[in-house]
């Protein structure tokens, strides 16, 4: 009985103590978090360095995302290139799994790290392909798609891109 | 005083302890947050105070809803019942030598009974919402008032016994001496534990204990009833404290500072401890609350009385 009562009072001395400690509150809009590069906020599309969208439409983030937060349509230009007529983001759906991010060959789909979307109206949440969109490369600076595959766009054929082999003639004899 | 001096004199003290109770919700908050290592609502204002303008103003805009399953005429007296009661409590309260509403010599049992009154509104609330939480916790109340009750009354008696009046400026006069902190420290001891369970405040808010019963007596309760319910927890808790003081504290008395801020300092000092408690003490077990009432609490303030009065008789004869 005594003990516990003793007990009672080493906690209110205990606690008392804490007027001379600091608070562990980060006074959040005034103080901003450091947010480490690969943190998974935001979805961007990025473009590659010649300034071209990086984006080929292979609807891979799609399949990957497990809620279902992504929809593209996908077009061809005249030069061959595939790119998507619409791109649209429900982010009142994402999770910020990073899992598209992960399934794009291209590195076209990025998150970044920003958090703050906040919107008084859910349908804001929807984020349109002129909304994601940015002019940089971001993580990823000298990738270029078109570049290294081996797929035959205007301007380059088979067997140009870097460090791919010309194709092998299945009709010729020679080794 | 003259009757429209002592009109006047009530009506400041209506106003000062309702303003009190409002500046003490956030006051409490702040003042958790230093002792759990936080800030507290520290937005709005200096330090945050109009806190408390913006919370009233969220309580005043909010629908007045009566739920259509509830006795309606009890379920609006309730949280009015709690407030008058507290209220009327202060009446006794000496602020200073000249600084009383009411001098009667059965101040101290007016402000017991009173106390006591304000049970009703958390029982009649309980039962009135016609809601099963509300009712477990208007249930709770009545038994931890019955149990409290008990030994909140004898656990005075030693004051009482030491000063021979229940006036409360005669209890204050007797301690110019020596504070009945020391010769009833035992008395204190009880009387703060009964005077947190009175006023249920943690650790002893088991009528509301809001990770058992939602909220319980008042779970369906809003806007200014609920505001009224919480305006009366917090008078009350101002009430004890300025018991406190006038029992075991020297209420007025000390050196050098004006009667009046003695008071008041005092009284700071105490809430600041009822808020301590709360930060620190976890709830107890409902039985673990009912056997500390009746098996510790009753024989030690009995224990108490009756040394008191050996010593009371010793001294005399």
């Amino acid at each position: 009985m005594l003990k516990a009562l003793a007990s009672q009072f080493r906690t209110l001395w205990t606690i008392l103590q804490h007027s001379f400690t600091k608070a562990e509150t980060v006074q959040y809009p005034e103080r901003q978090p450091y947010l480490a590069p690969r943190y998974r906020g935001r979805i961007v599309l990025t473009k590659d360095p010649d300034g071209e969208e990086r984006c080929v439409a292979c609807n891979l983030c799609a399949v990957a995302c497990p809620v279902d937060c992504i929809a593209l349509q996908q077009g061809v230009k005249e030069d061959g290139r595939w790119y998507p007529e619409f791109f649209r983001i429900n982010f009142s759906r994402c999770i910020l799994c990073g899992m598209c991010e992960e399934a794009c060959p291209t590195y076209a789909i990025q998150l970044t790290p920003d958090f703050e979307m906040c919107e008084y109206d859910r349908k804001n949440m929807v984020y349109e392909k002129e909304h994601l969109q940015i002019e940089g490369t971001g993580k990823y600076h000298d990738y270029n798609f078109y570049r290294v595959s081996g797929l035959a766009i205007t301007g380059k054929d088979k067997g140009q891109a870097q460090s791919e082999a010309e194709p092998v003639d299945v009709k010729g004899l020679l080794p | 005083m003259s009757e429209l001096g002592t009109i006047t004199f009530g009506l400041f003290i209506i106003v000062a302890a309702v303003g009190g109770a409002a500046v003490l919700t956030w006051f409490e908050r702040r003042l958790l947050g230093v002792w759990q290592d936080r800030y507290g609502p520290n937005r709005l204002g200096p330090l945050g105070v109009f806190q408390v303008a913006a919370d009233m103003l969220k309580l005043l805009t909010k629908d007045d809803w009566i739920p259509p399953f509830a006795d309606r005429p009890v379920f609006v007296f309730a949280p009015t019942a709690i407030v008058v009661a507290m209220l009327l409590g202060f009446a006794v309260v000496p602020f200073s030598p000249d600084l009383y509403l009411l001098d009667i010599n059965i101040g101290l049992l007016f402000f017991l009974g009173m106390t006591s009154l304000a049970v009703y509104a958390v029982l009649l609330g309980g039962l009135a919402s016609n809601n099963k939480y509300a009712l477990l916790g208007g249930l709770r109340s009545a038994a931890q008032m019955v149990s409290y009750e008990v030994f909140m009354g004898l656990s005075l008696m030693g004051v009482v016994m030491l000063t021979g009046s229940f006036s409360l400026r005669a209890i204050v006069e007797a301690q110019r001496d020596l504070w009945y902190c020391i010769p009833q420290f035992l008395g204190l001891f009880t009387f703060i534990i009964a005077g947190v369970a009175e006023s249920h405040r943690l650790p002893f808010d088991l009528p509301e204990a809001e990770h058992e019963l939602t909220a319980g007596f008042h779970t369906e309760y809003g806007g200014m009833k609920f505001a009224m319910f919480m305006l009366g927890e917090y008078l009350g808790l101002i009430l004890i404290s300025c018991m406190i003081t006038t029992l075991f504290f020297g209420g007025w008395l000390g050196p050098w500072l004006p009667p009046v801020v003695w008071f008041c300092l005092k009284v700071f000092i105490i809430i600041c401890f009822f808020i301590l408690l709360r930060a620190g003490i976890p709830r107890p077990r409902y039985d673990q609350l009912m056997t500390l009432g009746w098996k510790i609490m009753l024989p030690l303030t009995l224990f108490n009385l009756l040394i008191t009065g050996a010593i009371a008789l010793w001294l005399e004869g």
